[in-house]
């Protein structure tokens, strides 16, 4: 049985020099050559100037901006450093309290807004920097940002239709807005 | 269910099955040594293999030598494991500084990774060097995978020879696996990822200035993004039946898979080698038709559990509903309950992850499996309770569905008063009680773990939510780690001494004790005789033995685990529905 020691020990050496070392410098050497921008974290803006991640959510808490779904990452919200969901089970007291802060903090941003609000946007991401949100979350938003930025609700609602994605081929995942390149084209940093 | 939904559900099982024949009998080249067009390539380095190793690969190996090789490999890289996260603060490529790792979590780390089982006590992108990702993490994630299927092809020659010592060669089946089936398919897989925007990169983290400045002094006005060299690991991750994350919400992180194209992906490679292989045991036997049978039997328990977590995650939370919350379904969102679920994914394919995720022993997320409906989550932890015999780990999923095949075969033999026979050879005592410890062992850990958690104050105080959620909390903890699952309901904080151990102990004999009786049971299977099919034999390929053998692991599982599911989910469920 001893016998096997010696070659346990070397063929452990080699695949670790394989699958370690060897394997993961050829798929970085590729992946940065075919695809720079998505190896690199799908940067906005330019290199000197980043204006953050297509792919990562951020917080916004300003009514002239489109909020995103509510985050469990800490210290702060959408803390791209530490990645969290909330873990809370769907008859935790604390779920509910949650649910109908954010329902609150919505209601008082806009008053005169009184429709149902879309699941997504009072519930948090099982990522805590989803950087979506669903159209219907995104519609549901458009009165008061277009309120705070002194817009007309249709020329809002044109941008959030030029910013929803579809299902990828028409067929996979789910239709979605991207709630960061929206509000920087609100802000005019994207055309 | 709205019929986008029902389109994806039908592609992923399409695309499944049609991808899995071809794979399975390509696979089956591999472990039989026959000449491949990648042996031209990758030849010479699977030469060198043995050669510096002075491994002869010709030369069989009795089940005891097979099982002691396969101890002292897995030995040594859980001891690398361990040794590079104690070390790592004084070693390269630590761009973030990380600290060396707890004595306790480094265990629970090592003994994770080393047997196939990724539970993550730890969170990824805080805890871990690229370094220790790499060199340890990685190189685990491929070779326990190629444990596992080695240990499998072992047992498949078990009912090929007659009257043989040997059972293969563990050096030659764990290089021909990694060599031929996982470096290639990840290395492919990879940049297919990386394209969709999975980060692969050498870089420290970024730091960038948020859009929304805000300007009081507690907020943070920066934000930092973790990256790393991810691609490489999470290929491998979902191929290799791991799961274990670069990033700490695994699969939900949009750096870990951005896109619906890259979820479709990393959810079909997920099940592809354990469905591939019914197909390689088909045709190592010489009957495709026996893989075929296994292969029906697992999909038609994913596919009806499926339906129910779809079932109950689409109908939402009635406390949210009575909140005024809208979750019903449109087709401008996805609805239902979306607490730790992404939007990019919706309902339906956090659905199809956590319930494929949990019948392949993979168990990475791409949800928070802790935030599902009481019932909607109770069908993962029942998918890991059955044995993780639905697709199953790789190798070890098909091992144990083998197992489960032979209960069967002695169950119909008592009914009809034969000894019980498979592919040729009789099942006698010797392979009833090995089948025995087998099914025995994770019900012991997982209940008996349970037990001992809920009456000592470490156990109870590591929840995060109250009541009967608690308890199913600890109950999934110990059916992942006996399952060599690694998915978690989360909100337990798991990376305490006393989980780390208990759960470490959980996941060696999860592993280790079903591997050697079913390594016994292919060396005695090798050196029976072959009996010749009569009228008399049990056909085991019609559809009739597919439902005795649904019956048979559909049986065992419940009447193991239903008591223990009543305390958790069902009661959450009963409370759930009568508060309001």
């Amino acid at each position: 049985m001893t016998n096997q020691i010696k070659p346990a020990i070397l063929m452990l050496l080699f695949f670790t020099v394989l699958t370690g070392i060897a394997y993961p410098l050829a798929v970085t050497f590729s992946a940065q050559t075919l695809f720079s921008s998505q190896a690199n974290g799908s940067l906005l803006g330019s290199n000197e100037l980043p204006l953050g991640s297509e792919l990562i959510g951020q917080a916004f808490s300003r009514p002239e901006y489109f909020w995103g779904r509510p985050s469990a990452t800490s210290p702060a919200s959408y803390n791209g450093g530490a990645s969290s969901g909330s873990n809370q089970g769907p008859t935790n007291p604390a779920l509910i309290d949650a649910v109908q802060a954010r329902i609150k903090a919505l209601r008082d941003a806009d008053p005169s807004h009184l429709e149902a609000v879309p699941v997504d946007l009072v519930t948090a991401s099982a990522s805590g920097l989803d950087p979506h949100i669903s159209p219907a979350a995104a519609t549901y938003q458009i009165s008061r940002v277009a309120k705070a930025r002194q817009m007309s609700p249709n020329s809002v609602s044109e941008l959030v239709d030029r910013y929803t994605e579809a299902r990828q081929w028409g067929i996979l995942g789910e239709p979605r807005v991207n709630v960061l390149k929206l509000n920087l084209a609100l802000d005019q940093h994207l055309k | 269910m709205t019929a986008n939904g029902l389109v994806q559900i039908t592609l992923y099982f399409v695309a499944l099955l049609l991808l899995a024949k071809p794979l399975g009998v390509y696979m089956a080249a591999v472990y039989e040594n026959r000449p491949l067009l990648l042996k031209r390539i990758l030849g010479p380095l699977e030469a060198g293999f043995y050669r510096l190793s002075g491994v002869n690969p010709e030369q069989e190996m009795g089940w005891k030598s097979y099982a002691a090789a396969l101890l002292w490999f897995n030995l040594f890289g859980g001891l690398a494991v361990f040794a590079l996260q104690m070390l790592q603060a004084h070693l390269p490529l630590n761009p973030q500084q990380m600290a060396n790792v707890t004595v306790d979590s480094a265990f629970n780390t090592a003994v994770s990774f080393a047997t196939n089982t990724n539970w993550q006590g730890y969170s990824g992108e805080t805890t871990m060097s690229y370094l220790t990702q790499m060199l340890g993490l990685s190189v685990q994630n491929f070779v326990s995978a190629a444990t596992g299927m080695a240990v499998l092809v072992a047992m498949i020659r078990g009912f090929q020879r007659t009257h043989a010592d040997g059972i293969g060669n563990f050096w030659a089946d764990l290089t021909r696996g990694t060599l031929y089936i996982l470096l290639p398919l990840s290395f492919v897989l990879a940049l297919v990822l990386v394209g969709q925007g999975v980060v692969q990169t050498f870089k420290p983290y970024q730091t960038i200035p948020l859009v929304e400045q805000v300007s009081t002094a507690t907020e943070k006005t920066t934000q930092t993004l973790a990256v790393g060299p991810a691609a490489s690991q999470i290929a491998i991750k979902q191929l290799g039946t791991n799961g274990g994350g670069f990033f700490n919400v695994n699969s939900a992180h949009p750096f870990e898979n951005p896109t619906p194209l890259a979820n479709f992906l990393e959810m079909l490679l997920l099940i592809l080698i354990p469905a591939a292989l019914c197909h390689t045991f088909g045709t190592m036997v010489g009957d495709p038709r026996q893989g075929w049978a296994i292969l029906s039997a697992m999909t038609l328990v994913l596919v009806s559990l499926l339906f129910v977590t779809v079932g109950y995650e689409q109908g939402g939370n009635p406390a949210l509903a009575a909140l005024g919350v809208e979750q019903s379904v449109s087709v401008d969102q996805s609805g239902g309950n979306m607490e730790g679920k992404e939007t990019r994914f919706g309902i339906v394919n956090s659905a199809i992850w956590a319930t494929a995720t949990t019948a392949a022993s993979n168990g990475s997320v791409n949800s928070m499996h802790d935030s599902y409906t009481p019932l909607g989550g109770m069908i993962p932890m029942w998918l890991i309770q059955l044995g993780e015999v639905i697709f199953g780990g790789v190798g070890s999923g098909l091992y144990g569905m083998l197992i489960f095949v032979l209960i069967a075969v002695f169950v119909a033999g008592l009914m009809i008063g034969r000894t019980p026979e498979y592919l040729g050879k009789k099942i006698e005592a010797f392979e009833i009680k090995m089948a025995a410890i087998v099914i025995l062992i994770p019900a012991f850990f997982i209940l008996g773990g349970t037990s001992l958690a809920i009456m000592v104050e470490a156990g109870k105080s590591a929840v995060a939510n109250p009541g009967a959620h608690g308890f199913s909390e600890i109950l999934y903890a110990f059916s992942s780690a006996a399952g060599n699952n690694g998915s978690a309901f989360a909100g337990l904080s798991a990376n305490s001494p006393f989980y780390n151990t208990a759960l470490g102990i959980t996941m060696l004999f999860g592993r280790y004790g079903i591997m050697i009786p079913v390594l016994a049971i292919a060396g005695s299977l090798a050196a029976k005789k072959t009996v010749p099919t009569t009228v008399g034999t049990l056909p085991t390929h019609t559809p009739l033995f597919v439902m005795l053998l649904i019956g048979t692991v559909v049986l065992v599982g419940a009447l193991t685990f239903v008591p223990a599911l009543a305390l958790g989910p069902v009661v959450e469920h009963l409370i759930m529905n009568t508060a309001l």
